[in-house]
């Protein structure tokens, strides 16, 4: 059989195994200790017991919702970093985790929430758009995209839009504050089922979408003209792509707040290790993201119980210094 | 097979070419010279499409590149750039990209045949050997022949090249262009190579294609372009124009400043 093929196996089963065996570390590890060996039993038996509510209502939704948003994070990474080929582009990076997050609290302050809960991620897919608009055109008028610039333009549309956030913050009544703060902290939990089970469902089905682009995102790793050469309709896959990554970001950061660097830790690590094939590198990304942002939060959630960190805080500090590691390696080449 | 019809392009505003009309046959192979920043570049950017005409057309096998669909014109016209970004790809990986083209819509994983494929390009340009290594790893003029092996698992029947033998010793110059002449050759491909080494060109291309300034200053067989009359009036440079004794096709030699005083001093 194909060597490849086993080898992507494999890599599939292997990252599988790590995503079941983070679940099941966080399914155990809370303040009311579960053992490990009582997990499946409860699960399947146990409805009515204090232990099934405790993993069914208040571990498992935040699981899955990691699971989601995680790998959308770094889907949206790794389909970016193939499409501008520089390792260090990411929806926080390039600002766009900043736009939806303005887009969100606009939201809140103008009270739209209360028409329906679902205009949240629509605002927050709006703001991810509009900023992603912004460093396109900025960048790419003159046809060439120049990688330098394109990481100063997002940092400082990150900056701007952190600004206006806090600019709303002052005017804000204290009551929507909460929810503002709430969303540029990053946190998983979220009490809304319904919610969960559509950012689940955007999450894969863009998944899937973007497995189309596979072919197309290889050839991009020759540079746009090449891709052309390769009969690739660049302008037409740009634009679908930045769609999809707008689309995975919005989501996101709608339901779970500013989750920094996902996009880069994991994509760069799936690259070491699984390679820069993107024909398995989104899959392997998508699940390896899943696995890294259920371990953060159960980090967040344990480190100092009964309190809670906001899970942003520990993907910042470890994708932060992972991003000025890569930097500095970059500029010795 | 190609035609070009008045093709004026450029970019933006500013027009690199003028008005450029001329047609390449099935088979044949044909040299584009000219000095730096005459649009030799331009006019192969412009044929692989990356580059869209501001006026007129160029017609391959009678349709207009522009609404010909991208994946046929891949299948018809491989391109070999100058200095494309190369990444960590092995060599056997970098030449299969070259099979995108050919992939069915839901085929994600190469077929039998595009293996295939693939390992007689590496055959033919000789670096199936080095198949497993990484792109990095290889020295420039075996990346060269990664690059030309890549353009021909697209199978196509016309190869663009930008100067392909830039940066190389005179062992891989040859090595390189003999083996775009086996495949002129061998196989029909058809052939458009942008060169920058005179000699180089007059030795292998049958036609040659003498841009200046935008505009085709003359086209035809080596002897009937390369003289020295035409060179010096085009790079405005002093040349000696002689017939190499082998090929009796005609080389250039330099003359250096040094040459022409003593040459200018009454003896």
């Amino acid at each position: 059989m194909n060597k490849k093929l086993v080898n992507w196996i494999f890599w599939v089963l292997m990252l599988g195994g790590i995503l079941l065996c983070v679940v099941i570390f966080s399914l155990a590890i809370g303040p009311a200790g579960i053992p490990i060996k009582k997990i499946i039993p409860i699960l399947l038996e146990g409805k009515g017991t204090v232990e099934y509510n405790i993993l069914f209502d208040i571990r498992l939704p935040r699981i899955i919702l990691g699971f989601a948003i995680g790998g959308s994070l770094s889907l949206a990474g790794i389909i970016l970093q193939g499409m501008f080929r520089n390792p260090l582009v990411e929806p926080y990076t390039l600002g766009i985790s900043g736009g939806a997050a303005l887009g969100v609290s606009l939201n809140i302050i103008f009270g739209l929430y209360k028409i329906g809960v679902l205009t949240l991620p629509f605002f927050g897919f709006l703001g991810a758009a509009a900023v992603i608009m912004l460093v396109y055109f900025l960048n790419m008028r003159k046809g060439i995209v120049k990688l330098q610039g394109l990481l100063l333009n997002g940092v400082m549309i990150s900056f701007i839009s952190s600004s206006l956030i806090m600019l709303i913050m002052s005017l804000s009544r204290s009551e929507d504050l909460h929810g503002i703060v709430f969303w540029i902290m990053g946190s998983l939990e979220e009490p809304d089922w319904a919610i969960i089970k559509v950012t689940v469902s955007a999450a894969i089905i863009l998944l899937i979408i973007s497995h189309l682009f596979c072919l197309d995102l290889n050839a991009f790793s020759l540079g746009e003209e090449e891709a052309l050469h390769l009969g690739i309709s660049i302008e037409r896959t740009k634009r679908l792509l930045f769609i999809i990554a707008s689309l995975l970001t919005g989501f996101s950061v709608s339901v779970a707040g500013m989750i920094g660097f996902v996009g880069l830790v994991v994509p760069h690590f799936v690259r070491m290790f699984v390679g820069s094939d993107h024909r398995i590198s989104l899959i392997a990304a998508f699940l390896a993201g899943g696995a890294f942002l259920i371990f953060c939060d159960t980090l967040a959630r344990t480190i100092i119980a009964p309190l809670e960190l906001p899970v942003g805080v520990i993907t910042g500090i470890l994708g932060g210094s992972l991003f000025v590691y890569a930097l500095t390696k970059r500029e010795v080449h | 097979m190609l035609k070009i019809k008045n093709l004026t392009c450029g970019y933006g505003t500013k027009i690199v070419l003028y008005d450029i009309s001329f047609n390449i046959d099935r088979g044949e192979f044909l040299g584009i010279i000219g000095p730096n920043g005459s649009g030799k570049t331009t006019l192969l950017r412009a044929l692989s499409r990356a580059i869209a005409p501001m006026k007129g057309e160029i017609l391959v096998e009678g349709k207009d590149i522009r609404t010909a669909p991208l994946k046929k014109l891949a299948k018809t016209i491989a391109v070999v750039s100058q200095n494309p970004p190369l990444n960590h790809m092995t060599v056997e990986e970098f030449v299969l990209l070259g099979r995108i083209p050919h992939y069915q819509r839901f085929q994600f994983l190469e077929a039998k045949k595009d293996l295939e494929i693939a390992g007689r390009s590496m055959d033919l340009t000789g670096i199936f050997k080095l198949k497993d290594q990484s792109l990095s790893q290889i020295s420039g003029g075996e990346r060269q022949l990664v690059l030309i092996a890549r353009a021909l698992a697209q199978e196509p029947r016309v190869l663009l090249l930008d100067e392909p033998t830039a940066h190389l010793d005179i062992a891989h110059q040859v090595g390189i262009l003999d083996l775009v002449k086996k495949l002129n050759k061998e196989f029909g491909l058809t052939v458009i190579m942008v060169l920058h080494d005179l000699n180089l060109a007059s030795e292998y291309c049958q036609k040659l294609l003498l841009i200046n300034k935008g505009r085709i200053h003359k086209m035809g067989r080596s002897d009937e372009v390369l003289d020295y009359q035409t060179i010096e009036e085009v790079y405005k440079t002093i040349v000696v124009v002689g017939k190499n004794p082998l090929s009796s096709k005609p080389y250039i030699l330099l003359v250096s400043e040094e040459e022409r005083q003593k040459r200018k001093r009454p003896c």
